[in-house]
């Protein structure tokens, strides 16, 4: 264990260089034999997912250190977490990871619900499950569509959306949008699922895993593919837990670590799946992951369907919950404890919680510090991403630069959530 | 009958809450439970020792390490008799795969001295999240290789997570050329 905290400190595979120093650097007169230099990749660059910008220190065309710089998008969520109620909070954790909304409510939710001491009912949990794991496949699927993309198989990309867009339409049945969805909040999920849900849901579980088979048949075999993939940004268990690194790039080495089986959450303990793991940590193992999950997520899905339980939607308790609609027009406590829990909110008793969920990505946490107001007095979010793309410069140590595409695209990075 | 049961219970439940059956100490730290998680509270000086002791118990990943800055909120009534409540607290966050089991531990760090020695030996993926805390809190790490902002410019002044920090404007080029509408 140490070991690997050793190898990755001599490695010298990050760059440490500020900006002012790099600029220095490449203005230097060098000998032409030792020349190294130091390009920027991105932040606009296509394949960046986002606005991630690496600074490449380049010797030829290999790759001798990275430095990803990161902070674009000055989002501030954690601070505007901080302005917001604990009724509001999910309109804003949610546009954090914009491929998987529903993980980041579903974890601020739970950080929520554990420091008010409650315990949502099972139709909520269940209901939870199934749109968390349609939102997985969702992630995964756009993973698929951008991995091609990046590598130049175009019909892959559009092949990827397509199906995301599938189930970004049952979403919006459900949710009223296709993204950003508040759907989840403290106390248990916004609406009851729509009449028609199950054909909706059918309809996808039906449609999916033939395409499943169809980029098998497409991409697996293909010895392009497997040759771009294939041995490409190798890392090994070791380093991923020393870097904090979770999710498909932990599994890909074949460390099967996956936190609904591990430390289930929901009612995972109650489903039947398999964790996917790789062998070799390469891109070509992250890909098949990935496209392995899918199915796994499938299989959760149909005994979610097969097992959904009546009763309420969310947690009857007067403190958290607004009245029903119809009551707001006829009782006016009804409307005066409306207007109370939306305009004030509600408050959650002092104290600090920390919850976890197994995003698409990997660890997706939440850290609520409470002071007993309405309102977090710090909120803080683990972002999977943010620790993965710390992988970054280890994995690309000693490639191409013409594989850095490959290795950027298969650590998945989500820029909103990294720069939070 | 009833009632004497009944007492006995209330009984039983001042002396679980005033001696609770939870370790007051472990790794010789006073230790709480907050929402099912065991929390340590740890003054600085011991901090990076208990951090190796954790590390080499199993404690493998660094899952998480933030701050928080307690300026306006600071009678928090979680921290364990003994624990002299500073303005910030550092929070790291470690999971020990193989035995599945999370602890929490809490540094109080003083507004005056914000220092503390960095995990980076230990645990290299704490490099970006002690970044991000210098950047936004301000809080020094001893012995990180790369303390940079991270997420703000370099040139920025001030850190915009503290307390204190005046969330205002900053100008916005255009913002006052006139509109069409």
């Amino acid at each position: 264990m140490a070991a690997a905290a050793e190898r990755l400190r001599e490695q010298g595979a990050v760059l440490r260089l500020s900006e002012a120093d790099a600029a220095a650097h490449a203005e230097l007169e060098r000998a032409p034999e030792d020349e190294t230099m130091i390009i920027n990749m991105g932040p606009q660059h296509p394949s960046t997912h986002g606005v991630l910008r690496l600074m490449l220190e380049l010797q030829g065309e290999t790759v001798l250190r990275c430095k990803p710089v990161i902070g674009y998008l000055h989002t501030g969520m954690e601070w505007t977490g901080e302005e917001l109620t604990y009724l509001q909070g999910p309109t804003n954790v949610t546009r954090m990871d914009y491929a998987s909304p529903l993980f980041n409510e579903l974890v601020f939710s739970m950080c929520v619900e554990k420091l008010l001491g409650i315990e949502v009912p099972p139709r909520a949990v269940w209901i939870r499950m199934l749109m968390t794991e349609l939102n997985r496949i969702a992630s995964h699927l756009l993973f698929l569509a951008t991995n091609g993309m990046d590598l130049g198989a175009v019909s892959m990309m559009l092949y990827g959306w397509r199906e995301r867009e599938e189930v970004l339409r049952f979403f919006q049945t459900v949710t009223g949008l296709r993204m950003n969805h508040n759907y989840i909040r403290p106390g248990g999920v916004a609406a009851d699922l729509p009449s028609g849900w199950r054909d909706g849901v059918l309809r996808l579980l039906e449609m999916i895993p033939p395409r499943l088979e169809e980029y098998d048949t497409l991409m697996t075999g293909q010895p392009i593919w497997r040759e771009r993939l294939q041995g490409v940004g190798v890392i090994t268990a070791e380093e991923c837990l020393a870097l904090g690194v979770t999710g498909p790039i932990l599994r890909s080495t074949g460390y099967a670590w996956d936190l609904r089986r591990d430390m289930p959450y929901l009612a995972y303990d109650e489903v039947d799946f398999d964790v996917v793991v790789g062998t070799f940590g390469d891109s070509f193992d992250r890909y098949a992951i990935r496209l392995n999950e899918i199915r796994e997520s499938i299989r959760i899905v149909h005994q979610v369907l097969d097992r959904m339980p009546g009763g309420d939607y969310r947690i009857q308790d007067k403190k958290v919950t607004p009245p029903p609609r119809a009551r707001i027009d006829e009782s006016m406590e009804a409307l005066i404890h409306h207007f109370k829990i939306f305009t004030e909110g509600f408050k959650v008793p002092e104290g600090e919680a920390y919850a976890a969920v197994e995003s698409p990505r990997g660890e997706l946490g939440c850290y609520i510090v409470s002071d007993g107001s309405s309102r977090p007095y710090r909120m803080h979010i683990r972002a999977p991403s943010f620790y993965n793309i710390q992988a970054l410069p280890h994995l690309m140590h000693g490639g191409l630069v013409a594989d850095a595409v490959a290795v950027i695209s298969s650590v998945d990075p989500i820029m909103g959530e990294v720069d939070r | 009958m009833a009632e004497e049961s009944e007492q006995a219970l209330t009984a039983e439940q001042a002396e679980q809450l005033e001696h609770p059956t939870e370790p007051a100490t472990l790794y010789g730290m006073p230790v709480t439970t907050a929402f099912g998680d065991q929390v340590l509270h740890v003054d600085r000086s011991r901090y990076l020792d208990l951090v190796r002791a954790l590390h080499d118990d199993g404690f493998v990943v660094c899952v998480d390490l933030t701050a928080a800055d307690y300026l306006t909120h600071p009678g928090r009534s979680d921290l364990p008799a003994g624990v002299v409540p500073e303005r910030f607290e550092v929070i790291v966050n470690l999971l020990d795969p193989r035995r599945r089991r999370r602890i929490r531990v809490r540094c109080q760090v003083p507004a005056d001295d914000p220092v503390l020695p960095s995990l980076w030996d230990l645990y290299p993926g704490t490099e970006a999240p002690e970044r991000e805390v210098f950047d936004l809190f301000g809080i020094t790490f001893d012995g990180h290789p790369d303390l940079t902002r991270i997420l703000m410019p370099e040139d920025w002044i001030g850190h915009p997570l503290r307390k204190d920090y005046e969330s205002g404007r900053i100008p916005v080029q255009f913002k006052g050329a006139p509109s069409n509408r």
